[in-house]
């Protein structure tokens, strides 16, 4: 149905193909400010991969140098062998038909209606007749329990159903591999469940790679295949669920059990209390 | 030596808004081919653009032309030609008021709908998400907007021109009773078809900038409430300043 | 979803709207229409000075126009402004002897041909040059004229009162 990325006879193919997606040694920097240092990881096809990690360790900033929104100072960014980073404007726009993306807020269009939104990728990338269009997003609409909303309109919609029109909408081209940004944040526990379960059906039921970034250790729990941490611009921690309860490091300790003080520090770095307290300065 | 390196820095930030515009200008253009292939899209920018501006449009014309059937009458009187109302008028809102007028309007109007359109699309993912989907938003987004906005605001100058002139007439030969036939007859024979194509042209112009000014600010539009809100403020002061500075140098072109 | 239908009947009238305007400006305030309709006729003629004449003005007898100037020239071998005239054959009965004089409609109004119909019984055709003449009436030429008389004290008074113009009446 779509036109699909043949690989780049030039780019050398992983050699373990059973990786979607694999980061090599990646740098980034914004400004003087490194993101990265030195990211090694690699995304099993057809599982369920969690990165986690603190706030500002740059999770989304590592699914814009997947989806090759930037470009690494340094390091290899492959998908499916496809160096990302190489990639012209058109090549680039290729491959992310073979990936779908889900928003924090579900970023749907907001002057068209939930059908529309779920049949713009569709309308914009094939010739498809209104019959068979219409056929598409109802299937995808039902897959997440939407199709009686079809005719509303995005501001109509609430936190959680606009984040399963966008999954509708990201699964409208069959996409090999869908990334979630933060897919749980300010949900209620009805709404989660509901992401949660999805997460699990489209992945099971259709062999599609997921990649959640989020920092909801407790869902994730039930999710995840296999779990990366993230901390000072490096893995910090990779493994099953089981296994990263349990380790040693410190940084990994304080996220995974919700410690106030660690490695992160409960107090920003300040002059000493008492010495500023008597000093009278601010 | 603060002052100095303030102003060094202003300076290096104004010129490279500059190429940054022209830069994007350039982005635009390259897809502007591909857009006509959608031409629906670009009706509806015309639609948001000029339809939408057509009750402002039409209501500042029919006062504009009113005042300066007011003021006109009252300067010509003294000379004893009022019979010189229809040109004078004509004269001004041809050349003049009717583009640069039209072009506040408008930028006020359509400008800030569209960075502030633009800007909220880029504030909610929306602009990424279409990347993601592998459709480019100058093409899909902003193409078509400026498109809409280059082709509706000389209609909409022509528009405001007419109905300034009903409003001159109204005042001038309805209230004022300066004779019809002359009103008309000394406009018709002072002014000329060139006037016309130099108001339109200078529609033509002030649209192209203001469309462009308003698709880049909201586009480049910091993804924040706030910085949306200044992307709207900035368009309209730009827009205004810039309508001004092309006016002049349009006006010395033709005259 | 907007209604694509009331879009596009609003943006059909919009486009409409902007159209019609462009037709009244270009048809009912611009001299367009001096195109005359019908047939026509070129006659010439040959003035002094005309002022701030333009091509496109009127040519009117008694008030009413009867044409349009089509062109001004200079003629470098009579040092003359040649001014041709573009007449509507609906008015072919203009004797050969009348007198065209640039006028000014009111005090800011513009320059217009004005002929005054003579008495003979030949009529202008294409081509024929009116002879008798009156020029622009230029004012500083009239101050010119006020102010030597004055010099000139007591003088002749009444010769500032004709038109700077009479003089070059052929």
């Amino acid at each position: 149905m779509l036109q699909s990325v043949t690989a780049q006879p030039e780019v050398a193919r992983s050699a373990a193909t059973d990786y979607i997606v694999e980061i090599r040694d990646v740098h980034y920097s914004v400004g003087n400010r490194p993101i990265f240092s030195g990211l090694t990881m690699s995304i099993p096809r057809g599982r369920i991969t969690a990165v986690m990690g603190p706030s500002g360790t740059g999770k989304t900033t590592l699914l814009r140098l997947v989806t090759g929104q930037i470009k690494p100072d340094r390091g290899q960014i492959l998908f499916d062998g496809v160096d990302v980073s190489r990639l012209s404007r058109q090549e680039l726009y290729d491959l992310r038909m073979r990936m779908g993306m889900l928003f924090q807020n579900g970023a749907l269009l907001t002057d068209i209606d939930v059908f529309e939104n779920v049949a713009f990728p569709l309308r914009e990338h094939t010739d498809l007749p209104d019959s068979l269009i219409r056929n598409i997003v109802l299937t995808k609409l039902q897959a997440v329990g939407l199709r009686g909303a079809a005719q509303l309109m995005p501001s109509e919609l609430s936190g959680g159903m606009a984040r399963r029109v966008a999954l509708a909408r990201a699964m409208a081209t069959d996409p090999e591999m869908l990334i979630y940004d933060e897919p749980f944040t300010g949900l209620d526990p009805i709404s989660m469940g509901m992401i949660v379960r999805l997460v699990r059906q489209m992945n099971y039921a259709l062999g599609i790679t997921s990649i959640v970034v989020s920092h909801d250790v407790e869902e994730l729990s039930i999710l995840a295949d296999t779990s990366y941490i993230i901390a000072g611009g490096k893995v910090a921690a990779a493994g099953t669920f089981v296994e990263l309860k349990d380790h040693a490091s410190e940084i990994v300790n304080q996220f995974m059990n919700g410690l106030a003080d660690g490695p992160v520090p409960f107090h920003y770095p300040a002059p000493d209390y008492y010495e500023q307290l008597l000093s009278g300065k601010s | 030596m603060n002052l100095l390196r303030e102003l060094l820095e202003n300076l290096r930030q104004f010129i490279a808004t500059i190429g940054a515009t022209t830069l994007f200008l350039g982005r635009v253009l390259a897809q502007v081919p591909r857009a006509f292939l959608r031409p629906g899209l670009i009706i509806e920018q015309v639609h948001n653009a000029g339809a939408l501006s057509l009750v402002i449009i039409m209501t500042c014309g029919l006062f504009v032309g009113a005042v300066l059937g007011l003021q006109g009458y009252d300067l010509l009187q003294r000379f004893g030609s009022e019979d010189a109302l229809g040109t004078a008028a004509a004269l001004a809102l041809v050349k003049e008021l009717g583009p640069v007028v039209t072009a506040l309007l408008f930028a006020g109007r359509a400008g800030t709908a569209l960075a502030s359109e633009i800007g909220l699309m880029r504030a909610t993912d929306q602009l990424t998400a279409m990347e993601m989907m592998a459709v480019d938003p100058i093409r899909r987004v902003v193409a078509p907007r400026f498109l809409g906005g280059v082709l509706a605001m000389p209609l909409l100058t022509v528009i405001f021109i007419a109905i300034g002139i009903f409003g001159v007439q109204v005042v001038g030969v309805q209230l004022f009773g300066v004779d019809s036939a002359s009103f008309w007859s000394q406009m018709r024979s002072s002014v000329g078809v060139d006037d016309v194509y130099e108001g339109i042209i200078k529609g033509c112009v002030f649209g192209f900038a203001c469309s462009l000014i308003a698709v880049y600010e909201g586009y480049t539009a910091t993804p924040t409430a706030e910085g949306v809100g200044r992307a709207t403020t900035r368009t309209v002061v730009t827009s205004a300043v810039l309508t001004l500075i092309l006016d002049y140098m349009l006006t010395a072109l033709m005259l | 979803m907007r209604s694509t239908r009331a879009v596009e009947i609003s943006t059909g009238l919009f486009v409409l709207l902007g159209f019609a305007s462009l037709f009244f400006l270009v048809t009912q305030i611009t001299n367009r229409e001096l195109a005359i309709s019908g047939g026509s006729y070129q006659v010439n003629a040959q003035f002094e000075n005309v002022g701030s004449l333009k091509p496109g003005a009127a040519v009117s007898m008694a008030g009413v126009t009867i044409g349009r100037v089509d062109s001004i020239g200079y003629d470098q071998q009579i040092y003359k402004a040649v001014v041709k005239l573009r007449i509507s054959s609906a008015y072919n009965r203009i004797p050969t002897d009348s007198d065209a004089a640039i006028m000014t409609s009111g005090l800011l109004g513009g320059q217009y041909i004005g002929i005054t119909a003579g008495g003979a019984e030949e009529f202008l055709k294409e081509g024929d040059r009116i002879e008798l003449v009156q020029d622009a009436f230029v004012l500083e030429n009239l101050i010119n004229q006020l102010f030597a008389t004055f010099a000139r004290g007591s003088g002749d008074a009444s010769k500032a009162n004709e038109p700077a113009a009479e003089e070059t009446k052929q």
